[in-house]
């Protein structure tokens, strides 16, 4: 009985071996040739393959050189980030930019110059010192060079390559990225000086909201929404550059200081973030530029002598004159120690 | 014309790096800049695999795309080169190049680039053939002097081909069918978009 019971158990032991034998066969044939040689490739990967499995990632490996990155043997991101410098940012740069000069002649043709409606009443009032003046006009000389240079490596080439001819555009090219790199950091300093000097009065308030109702004044020419020292739109401008300025100073610095912080998909990150941030600053530029010069009368001498006709500022600021009127000690929101000039 | 084209037989490559150092010695390229590199996939697990790596000399190449000032040209063979003439070093190419192919001198403080070197398939720049100033800027030019570019001339295994690209596709097919395998050629779907059936 015994030896017939460890007989069965022995049949079905072997059995069992022979089905996980043949289930484990082809598995393991993969790694031999029909003819029972070693295959070789059994186990390695082709490009296509490889690239699929990633699904975009990087192809990397090792390398004997001290420079790690020579380990990414294949990247296509590359393709991606050519796609978005070839086209992308090329149409938002168009879009932005054209776009917004449209907009401003447009309104001009609409509204024309926004007049002093009461006239000028010959007594001027100082609106910013000499000190802001300065840092204003620092900021927005480096600011000008800064976005001709930079958009010159994105629509230089397609647009004066071949009108210029390649040397004379490879030797404008090179001053222009020497100028952009130099003047970024007089604009840092500039974008940080700005942020701290008029961070009291661009805090968004209460009056902003019936600014932005009023629609800025731009509807309706007889009404003046009311302001103190920065209506809604200045703020919204104010914030564009100190953020705006933000983003290109460290995207600009991280594609100065190539691979120093970041790797490859960082850098090409940073670029398209230096790019469309970029398009969209100089787009917003416009506008002020538009608004502190043609587009408004009394507008320009604020940041060109420094002050400003008491009837503009009554139209553009009224509560801001109220609290100048007052004078700092009747508890103005920011006293104005300069003497005007 | 041929259309020049480079292709590496991971199944032969041994890493010797001979292709590495015939590269830097021959056109004196200097130290921190590899116009050629070798590197290996599934480093010391099964399935490894060595590829030696340089400018694949793309259709359609990309880092010609998107240079600023348009410093590329593409030869009557095919070969994708480069004025250092005119290159202001904004290091674009680097990040489109899929092979990691261009390389920057540092030159002063910070990072702050030279001119890009790269892979001429030993086949200079735009100056006269042969000339003191193409070898001083872009090394030898052998394929004026009717030679390959000497990193395939030296690849003791035969692994790295260059050369006419219907010429080293036949040599690799006839490989595969010999010994009965093939990992394909690296970088051929990325730079010509086309593969080896292997």
């Amino acid at each position: 009985m015994r030896t017939r019971l460890a007989h069965i158990r022995f049949i079905i032991g072997a059995l069992a071996l022979a089905f996980v034998v043949a289930v484990a066969a082809p598995a393991g044939a993969q790694d031999r040739n029909p003819d029972g040689s070693v295959n070789p490739t059994a186990s390695a990967v082709n490009e296509e393959q490889l690239l699929n499995a990633l699904r975009g990632g990087a192809v990397s490996g090792r390398v004997t050189i001290p420079d790690q990155k020579a380990a990414t043997l294949i990247q296509p991101e590359g393709q991606v980030w050519r796609d978005f410098h070839e086209v992308t940012l090329r149409w938002i740069g168009l879009i932005a930019i054209i776009g917004m000069l449209i907009l401003l002649v447009g309104f001009y043709m609409w509204r024309g110059m926004v007049m002093i409606q009461s006239g000028r009443s010959g007594r001027v009032i100082v609106r910013f010192n000499g000190f802001e003046r300065f840092i204003h006009w620092m900021t927005a000389t480096c600011f000008i060079i800064l976005a001709i240079t930079g958009l010159n490596i994105t629509f230089g080439r397609p647009l004066f390559a071949s009108a210029f001819g390649s040397e004379a555009f490879t030797t404008w090219s090179q001053w222009a990225k020497y100028a952009h790199n130099y003047l970024s950091f007089p604009f840092t300093i500039g974008v940080v000086v700005i942020f701290l000097m008029w961070i009291a009065g661009n805090i968004p308030n209460r009056t902003d909201v019936e600014w932005v109702k009023q629609g800025g004044g731009m509807v309706d020419p007889s009404k003046h929404p009311p302001a103190y020292r920065f209506n809604a739109g200045q703020k919204m401008m104010y914030w564009i550059v100190v953020l705006g300025g933000t983003a290109m100073a460290i995207t600009g610095y991280i594609m100065m200081f190539p691979f120093y912080v970041t790797d490859m998909a960082g850098m090409q990150f940073s670029q398209i973030v230096h790019g469309v941030v970029g398009v969209l600053f100089v787009a917003a530029m416009l506008a002020h530029i538009y608004i502190g010069s043609i587009g408004m009368e009394g507008a320009f001498e604020a940041m060109g002598t420094g002050t400003v006709d008491e009837n503009w500022a009554k139209e553009h600021h009224p509560l801001w004159l109220e609290e100048q009127k007052k004078g700092p000690a009747a508890g103005g929101a920011r006293p104005m120690a300069t003497p005007a000039e | 014309m041929a259309r020049m084209k480079f292709l590496c037989d991971a199944d032969r490559c041994i890493e010797c790096n001979a292709c590495v150092t015939a590269c830097k010695n021959e056109h004196e390229v200097p130290w921190g800049i590899n116009r050629r590199r070798v590197v290996t996939l599934n480093d010391g697990k099964p399935g490894e695999r060595s590829i030696s790596m340089a400018c694949m000399h793309c259709t359609d190449a990309p880092c010609a795309a998107v240079c600023p000032v348009n410093c590329f040209y593409t030869t009557a063979d095919a070969v994708v080169l480069h004025s250092k003439d005119l290159c202001i070093g904004c290091g674009y190419c680097f990040y489109a190049c899929p092979f990691g192919a261009p390389q920057y001198p540092r030159v002063g403080n910070f990072g702050s680039r030279g001119k890009m070197d790269k892979c001429t398939f030993c086949a200079g720049g735009p100056e006269a053939d042969g000339s003191k100033e193409e070898y001083a800027k872009y090394g030898a030019n052998r394929l004026a002097e009717g030679k390959l570019p000497l990193c395939a001339e030296m690849c003791s295994t035969k692994s790295l081909l260059a050369g006419d690209g219907e010429i080293i596709a036949q040599i690799y097919k006839e490989r595969v069918v010999k010994r009965g395998y093939g990992s394909g050629a690296w970088g051929w779907k990325t730079a010509y978009r086309e593969s080896i059936a292997s």
